[in-house]
């Protein structure tokens, strides 16, 4: 059985506690920090437990690599405080069991980019950024046998996350794939963090999207123009888990000319798109995350941001059309990407 | 039965009558699984002139005459069972008047619910019509005709609470008008005049109906729709109350399917709001989500899955791609709202008893007044084993309607000789003077309806 590698040694002696008094959703001192996540560790209740809004950051401000955040939705499971009702869980949890037949297995030998669940984005990875590199998860109907799990960090079941993730693991293995770029970067989290975190193997070498439209980037390099737009980016909540490849967000804005906007919420400071905190179970959540939703666009509109730029799918989703109607354009990465180079996105809206 | 066919040239013109078996084929079934019959000649009119000079003709001829418009009830109810003219009704498809003010439109009976749709929102976009879940192509005159329901059911009723005058040509060839038309005035009011409506829920055994003057409701600029879910079908009644005790939705439809596995097991329950600004956006919002259903929310058993706009016009047919060979029919039911969990329950073993992927849906009409609940049964259109397996369900389904205190929407053949067994037999009496008295021939649909 997989088991989370958390150490209590390292929060007993942790100077900072930045888990807890860096969390934006909740207001807590240093000492109260110590004592709330100590109890969490020894399976006791906790106010954190039924007030945490499942954003990650946590797990980005451990200053020691603890996995806080995963040792909260652990508890939250132990402990049946759910942070959402539970017909969404139930929901959340049917949304990954695939109905539609085996996927075809093509023997790749080499790298990969894997789509996971969005496998119908696939105009997002198209153009000369793409052209060559084999994809995987391209069917719609079979996209489940790639999904990475990580999604129910958010529903505190980790359980499901433990048994169903190595068989997506083996299925990906199957493909013969040396280096897997993973087009969300929970799925890359998933990889590089949690999975060393309860002890899962992983048998290929993920790939952040954003090295690789990077490294690209730099390979096309004479054919880039400078796209010259204010934009804005909309962190999701899963870069929290590989923040070490956050800086190829600034990289690759300053590659392709475009005026990254100097935000209150940004970084280690950005703001949740408020998909998930809109549905949980805690009063006031639909009116917790409209404000939250709020707070971004307004900071974003505040600093001259023309466009906001996305790299999840559900950020995008949630926060779109919000977007959009206070007159900027939404757009992913990819497709800022295809610009710079001189191509027309087919998501460019 | 040439000089039928030379009569029916001469009334529409050429082109527009056939005899031709490639076309007579297309007229012989509808996408249930009703098994198909060939009607003798197809004859599409365009005016109500035309249709009074075929009536006359097929009386005099003793021939048969099933009326069409969409062709989409699924239910056989445009089969023409014992042969016939089939009559097309599509083009027929002048919108010939829309009243602002009033809020109305007159309509031809061959007019779509798409190109209504799509009229109003080019012309008066301060107005919309009730568009029931099925494909666009489905005629507005099709529906009103079956007391279908829409998107405005909740709080306004059907579809058919919303004519305010019909013309109607009578089985014997002559033209009626009903309502504040039918006195020189307006086609504004239904009321007050002495009530004669034997043309709705007939199924095109009392008459063809030409003209429809529909009412119409305001269109707000923001439309869109919020879900809930919960796991426990019996609070969907209670959440129905309270959703229309708020006064503020324009729809309330609970859906459970095994496919996909996302709404397995689940009640989703999807309801539209309306605001002409955010402010009115978020007052409706706080009222339905916070107010009315926070309570499931906090305890646990109910969750909001949030609120995109604009409006997908929800299509049961869709269910059809869950299972290879895309046919599906289902039973319609109009229900008491309390039934739904019964309804879901009952609906699921019939399904699982025959290996379908069950599909169930419950739509809110008026303030939960009733519901339509339907029962949706995909079968493999090359497979007849499947067909077979989903005209039982259907059956089965249609006495489970009864049981449970209901009634059959749209009732194919089955389920009409179920319900007139269970008719008053004054009110039998009554419908087969009324049959009698206007169809002296028996010339109109039949099959459908038979009271004599």
């Amino acid at each position: 059985m997989y088991e989370l590698k958390f150490d209590e040694r390292q929060c007993l002696s942790c100077a900072t506690q930045d888990c807890l008094t860096k969390c934006q959703y909740m207001n807590i001192d240093r000492d109260t920090a110590k004592r709330e996540i100590l109890k969490i560790a020894h399976g006791e209740d906790s106010f954190v437990l039924h007030d945490c809004v499942t954003c990650y950051a946590c797990e980005e401000y451990c200053p020691v690599n603890n996995h806080p955040f995963y040792l909260i939705v652990e508890q939250q499971e132990k402990l049946n405080i759910p942070p959402l009702p539970q017909p969404i869980i139930r929901r959340g949890i049917n949304t990954g069991v695939p109905f539609r037949g085996e996927p075809e297995i093509v023997n790749i030998n080499g790298r990969a980019l894997n789509m996971g669940v969005f496998s119908d984005l696939l105009h997002l990875i198209q153009g000369k950024l793409f052209t060559g590199l084999p994809v995987i998860s391209t069917d719609p109907r079979k996209m489940f046998h790639y999904f990475c799990q990580l999604m129910y960090l958010h529903y505190a079941r980790t359980s499901v996350i433990k048994e169903r993730l190595p068989k997506i693991i083996e299925t990906i293995r199957k493909h013969n794939i040396t280096d897997l770029i993973c087009f969300h970067d929970e799925c890359y989290g998933t990889y590089t963090s949690y999975c060393p975190s309860v002890g899962m193997d992983v048998p290929f070498k993920p790939v952040h999207l954003f090295e690789y439209l990077y490294n690209r980037l730099n390979e096309l390099k004479g054919e880039i123009k400078p796209v010259n737009l204010k934009v804005a980016y909309q962190r999701p909540c899963s870069a929290r888990l590989c923040p070490d490849k956050h800086h190829f967000v600034q990289d690759i804005f300053d590659l392709i000319g475009a005026d990254h906007v100097k935000r209150e919420y940004v970084d280690g400071n950005a703001l949740c798109c408020g998909g998930t905190i809109r549905g949980q179970r805690r009063e006031g959540s639909r009116k917790r995350a409209a404000d939250v939703q709020r707070r971004n666009i307004e900071d974003m509109k505040k600093a001259g941001a023309e466009v906001c730029i996305f790299n999840c799918p559900a950020c995008y989703t949630t926060m779109g059309e919000m977007v959009a109607q206070n007159g900027m354009k939404p757009m992913f990465m990819s497709d800022l990407c295809r610009l710079a180079i001189g191509e027309k996105p087919a998501g460019w809206r | 039965m040439n000089s039928v066919y030379e009569s029916l040239v001469k009334i529409v013109g050429p082109g527009h009558a056939s005899n031709q078996p490639e076309e007579l084929f297309i007229y012989s079934y509808d996408l249930g699984t009703t098994e198909p019959h060939r009607p003798d000649y197809v004859v599409s009119p365009r005016t109500t002139a035309e249709i009074q000079e075929i009536l006359k003709l097929a009386n005099k001829e003793r021939v048969p005459v099933v009326p069409l418009g969409g062709g989409m009830s699924l239910a056989g109810l445009a089969v023409p069972f014992k042969g016939g003219i089939a009559l097309d009704m599509k083009r027929m498809d002048s919108i010939l008047e829309v009243s602002e003010t009033a809020r109305y439109a007159l309509v031809e009976s061959g007019v779509s619910q798409g190109q209504l749709t799509a009229y109003l929102e080019r012309h008066h976009p301060t107005l919309t019509h009730s568009e029931p879940g099925a494909p666009p192509a489905a005629t507005i005159a099709g529906n009103v005709a079956i007391h279908g329901q829409g998107d405005l059911a909740s709080p306004y009723g059907f579809n058919s609470d919303m004519i305010n005058g019909l013309e109607v040509v009578l089985p014997t060839g002559e033209v009626c008008q009903f309502g504040s038309c039918s006195i020189g005035a307006s086609w504004f009011t239904q009321h007050p005049l002495p009530d004669v409506g034997l043309f709705l829920g007939w199924l095109g055994t009392t008459g063809v109906i030409t003209k429809i003057s529909l009412r119409l409701f305001p269109c707000k600029k923001i439309r869109g729709a919020g879900q809930f879910v919960v796991e426990d079908e019996e609070l969907v009644p209670e959440i129905m109350r309270k959703l229309t005790h708020t006064q503020m939705t324009e729809d309330i439809v609970a859906f459970s399917q095994a496919i996909p596995p996302i709404t397995s097991g689940l009640q989703t329950i999807t309801v539209n709001l309306a605001a002409d600004s955010e402010k009115e956006l978020e007052f409706k919002q706080e009222m339905v989500w916070d107010d009315a259903l926070g309570e499931y929310i906090h305890k646990g058993v109910g969750g909001f899955l949030g609120f995109t706009r604009g409006l997908e016009r929800p299509q049961i047919s869709k269910t059809s791609d869950w299972r290879k060979g895309g046919g599906f029919e289902y039973v319609g039911s109009i229900m008491p709202v309390e039934r739904y969990p019964e309804c879901y329950r009952r609906g699921r073993e019939i399904s699982e008893k025959h290996e379908i992927p069950y599909t169930v849906l419950g739509r809110c009409i008026g303030a939960a007044h009733s519901m339509m609940f339907s029962w949706t049964y995909a079968f493999n259109r090359a497979d007849p084993e499947t067909i077979r397996h989903s005209r039982e369900a259907l059956h089965e389904t249609d006495h489970l309607v009864l049981e449970l205190g209901g009634t059959i929407w749209k009732p194919g053949l089955y389920g009409q000789e179920l319900v007139k067994e269970r008719l008053d037999p004054n009110t039998l009496n009554l419908m087969k003077k009324v049959k009698q008295l206007l169809d002296p021939n028996g010339i109109m649909n039949p099959g459908n309806w038979e009271v004599g």
